[in-house]
């Protein structure tokens, strides 16, 4: 079974990201960049997959500039087989990547698609969702359990008080939950093959999609700084600010 | 509690635009370490020191390791660790492939030992015990030994030990006595070593003594020292472990710091020991090891540093104290203070030149490995065989200076053992004195470095740094201008006391050793200025360029301004003291030394 995985070249999680000074987006430049944590996770469980005997090949995919190699080579790292990237300097909205990663999967016919729930910079949720329907392929969204076997995936959902199981049939596409697994520690060993392994690069007009934006950022700004308090008299006083400035009483 | 985060900005600019990984990568046999997986290499042994060992670092110096009946108990946290490190496939970085290893550069390993001591000192004095002794056994041992050994020392299932001291036989070899009878195809080790690192421990499956001993014919002194191979567990044929030999450990030390390091006590009675190369040349086997072990310490240095500087700036940053001088107004955080501001670039500006010299002799260790052309590698080598001293000595005087200055900058919550940047200064103590005192350093800096080849080398270096004058007047900044004339200063005073020791040679060299560490510690000051220099220059290139990241140049060219105006200074007057010091040290009788 083949298993393609996403991985997504983002902001590193410890970084403190700072807005551009014009308000157009995050400040990149010179900014520490790895793999999306749930992409790691999305990895991580293919290779369990590929230990367990359930995945005979794993593909990892990732869409954005060239610099994404470096992710991807991580992801080889970690235990994926190859790798592909779809080039492209532009700005790739989640239905982009959807198309993308659609007309990869025609082209490599896997089995499962196991990607992150989200990516941690701009949290939209959706190319998973995107992707499925675009294929018009099952879908399981937040996995924090997931089993293969017998053509279909049996996948435990994190969901608001408590934990649904679904079974889907396959070919599918799952989203990683942050419990699904602790992705493992790459070994030297790994870095090193890894360079060795096959990593193709693609444009999105050789898939013949168009990646054009459909969606305009107007404006990023940064949360605004937290004011500070005021020392009131009495209570009388509280009451007043709470209802006439604050108007939530 | 402040974690480490391993500095890996500043590495990448010191392997790739001071020590020249680009050109290592070309050379043969290195065609694998591409600034991208080199790259990809330090990102994950950042997340496995600091994810892994850090935070076993404080709990470990606090519980240390416990002994009972012979055996001896990590603390908690370091086997599992340890297999981790076994896993992560770390242990076989610089060693060759015919070993199992990758057969990295030296360059390489030595930024990933920088992470790993400065993440857990106690812990990576293990792996740094078996890489000397895989590299004394790659080098000088029999065919035979290395196939029963090298593999699974390359792998960290077993773990390596140097066995030099014993209690009469300190930094003095000459005065060794444990005993190797030869008894058929191998020999009977008896006697005592002590302050052996790792000697007993809990995590791995086999200990690989080497040890230094006398067979009974063996001459007086050093000239009669072999070298042997004595395992804990002695190997079958068939490389699977066998019967328990006689080689136990009586006892662990207490010691002042790295707690969590096992320093044994270790008794050979009639231990089954195999012998490494010739008989009567262990010495020479031994330096092999010791070498790189100095350079070793030398790094320890850079390592108790950065991870001392990092919890120093963390509490500057956040403690707040007094007022701005110039504004006043609201109480600040301490790092807003002019002194404490001089403490963080004293220990900032010194530990970035330690580690840039450090990275420049490990890349000048690789090219004196592997050059093609003969003559650059012997150049290669007798600045290697210069600088490791340097690393030696000054970066571990220079590591306890700013341990010390980091508990200065927590003010009285540095002596509060529970901060944790008291642990650091008790850590750094040692690297001072393990591997050949500072003393024995300056000692070899200056006999056989210097005196013995007529100050031939010192001098190449020396023209280098005349070199580099040319370049730095060609800068249009004040700051590196500032600088220029600084490293000028010293170079000359480096010149001076080079002639000095050098006219001073065959004649007596007790006024040269009385000034030996005052000029180490000369030597360390200008290299350490020669390289920021380097990396001021590069800053400056960078800057007009519009590459990367601005603020971290302009910190760059600033942070080498102040290592002229701080440290560098001082060339001249350690100039002084080696040239006119040496008749105030020689000049008491043993007797005035009593002051009562």
């Amino acid at each position: 079974m083949k298993v393609l995985v996403s991985v997504k070249r983002v902001v590193d999680f410890n970084v403190k990201v700072r807005v551009k000074a014009d308000g157009t987006g995050v400040e990149t430049a010179n900014v520490k960049m790895s793999m999306n944590p749930f992409d790691e996770i999305a990895i991580e469980e293919a290779v369990r997959l590929k230990e367990a005997g359930v995945a005979t090949e794993i593909l990892a995919v990732s869409c954005g500039p060239s610099a994404c190699q470096e992710t991807l080579r991580t992801a080889l790292a970690i235990g994926a087989d190859r790798a592909v990237l779809v080039e492209s300097d532009a700005e790739l909205q989640p239905l982009a990547v959807a198309k993308l990663m659609k007309a990869v999967c025609l082209k490599e016919s896997p089995q499962l698609v196991i990607m992150g729930k989200q990516a941690i910079d701009d949290d939209s949720n959706q190319t998973g969702q995107m992707l499925a329907a675009l294929l018009g392929w099952p879908q399981a969204t937040f996995a924090s359990k997931l089993k293969v076997a017998n053509g279909r995936a049996e996948v435990t959902r994190e969901v608001d008080g408590g934990l649904e199981t679904v079974s889907v049939r396959l070919p599918a596409v799952v989203t990683t939950d942050l419990r699904l697994n602790e992705p493992r520690y790459v070994t030297l060993p790994n870095i090193m093959k890894a360079k060795k392994k096959s990593l193709e690069i693609v444009k999105p007009e050789t898939l013949g999609v168009d990646v054009a934006p459909r969606l305009a950022t107007l404006k990023v700004a940064e949360p605004s700084k937290r004011k500070a308090g005021v020392k009131l008299p009495d209570a009388k006083a509280l009451v007043d600010k709470l209802r006439n400035e604050a108007k939530v009483i | 509690m402040s974690a480490y985060a391993a500095p890996l900005k500043e590495m990448r600019f010191v392997l790739n635009e001071l020590a020249g990984l680009a050109e290592l990568a070309r050379l043969p046999g290195y065609q694998d370490a591409t600034p991208d997986t080199v790259d990809a290499i330090l990102e994950e042994a950042s997340k496995f020191g600091t994810e892994v060992l850090d935070p076993i670092n404080y709990s470990g110096d606090r519980e240390g390791s416990k002994w009972s009946q012979g055996s001896v108990t990590t603390p908690k946290g370091f086997k599992d660790a340890y297999r981790r490190y076994v896993e992560g496939g770390w242990g076989a970085l610089p060693v060759r492939p015919e070993w199992g290893g990758q057969g990295l550069p030296k360059l390489v390993a030595t930024a990933v030992e920088e992470m790993l001591c400065s993440a857990n000192m106690s812990f990576s004095l293990c792996p740094l015990l078996t890489q000397g002794a895989i590299h004394a056994l790659e080098l000088c041992g029999s065919e035979a030994l290395q196939k029963t050994y090298l593999g699974k020392m390359a792998e960290g299932a077993w773990t390596g030990t140097m066995n030099l001291t014993e209690p009469q036989a300190g930094t003095d070899l000459a005065l060794v006595k444990t005993r190797a009878v030869r008894h058929g195809e191998h020999y009977l080790v008896t006697g005592q070593k002590i302050f052996i690192t790792y000697g007993e421990h809990d995590l791995a499956e086999n200990i690989v003594h080497l040890v230094l001993a006398r067979t009974p014919d063996a001459p007086e002194g050093v000239k009669g020292i072999s070298l042997f191979i004595v395992p804990k567990f002695l190997v079958k044929p068939d490389g699977s472990l066998g019967e328990r030999n006689g080689a136990v450990c009586a006892s662990i030390e207490h010691k002042l710091g790295i707690h969590a390091s096992p320093t044994a006590v270790m008794v050979f009675d009639n231990a089954v020991g195999y012998l490494v190369g010739e008989e009567n040349k262990g010495l020479a086997y031994m330096f092999v090891m010791m070498n790189e072990a100095r350079f070793g310490v030398g790094l320890q240095g850079v390592s108790i540093s950065e991870r001392a500087y990092q919890r120093a700036l963390a509490y500057a940053r956040e403690r707040l104290q007094g007022r701005d001088l110039v504004e006043g107004g609201k109480t600040v955080p301490i790092i807003r203070h002019p002194d404490v501001r001089r403490m963080l670039m004293l220990m900032k500006s010194q530990t970035e030149a330690m580690r840039a010299l450090a990275y420049v002799v490990a890349a000048a260790m690789d090219t004196a490995q592997r050059h093609p052309d003969k003559e650059t590698r012997a150049r290669s080598q007798a600045f290697v065989d210069l600088m490791i001293p340097v690393v030696k000595g000054w970066s571990t005087e220079t590591g306890i200076e700013i341990a010390s200055l980091g508990i200065q900058v927590h003010g009285g919550m540095g002596f509060i053992e529970e901060t944790g940047a008291a642990q650091h200064l008790r850590d750094a103590r040692i690297t001072t004195i393990y591997e050949g005192t500072t003393g024995i350093q300056a000692g070899d800096l200056v006999g056989r470095k210097i005196a013995r080849e007529g100050g031939a080398t010192a001098k190449v270096w020396i023209a280098q740094l005349n070199k580099l004058d040319a370049e730095l007047a060609r800068s249009g900044n004040r700051d590196i201008q500032a600088l220029r004339s600084r490293l000028a200063a010293g170079a000359q005073a480096v010149a001076e006391c080079v002639e000095f020791i050098v006219a001073g040679a065959g004649k007596d060299p007790r006024a040269a050793f009385a000034g030996a560490v005052p000029f180490l510690k000369l030597m360390g000051v200008v290299a350490g200025g020669w390289q920021l220099a380097r990396a001021a220059l590069a800053a400056e290139k960078a800057l007009a360029a519009k590459q990367g990241d601005a603020a971290f140049f302009q910190a760059k060219i600033a942070t080498a301004r102040f290592f002229g105006d701080h440290v560098l200074v001082l060339a001249p007057a350690l100039k002084s003291t080696v040239l006119d010091g040496a008749a105030g040290v020689l000049a008491l009788d043993e007797d005035q030394f009593l002051g009562a």
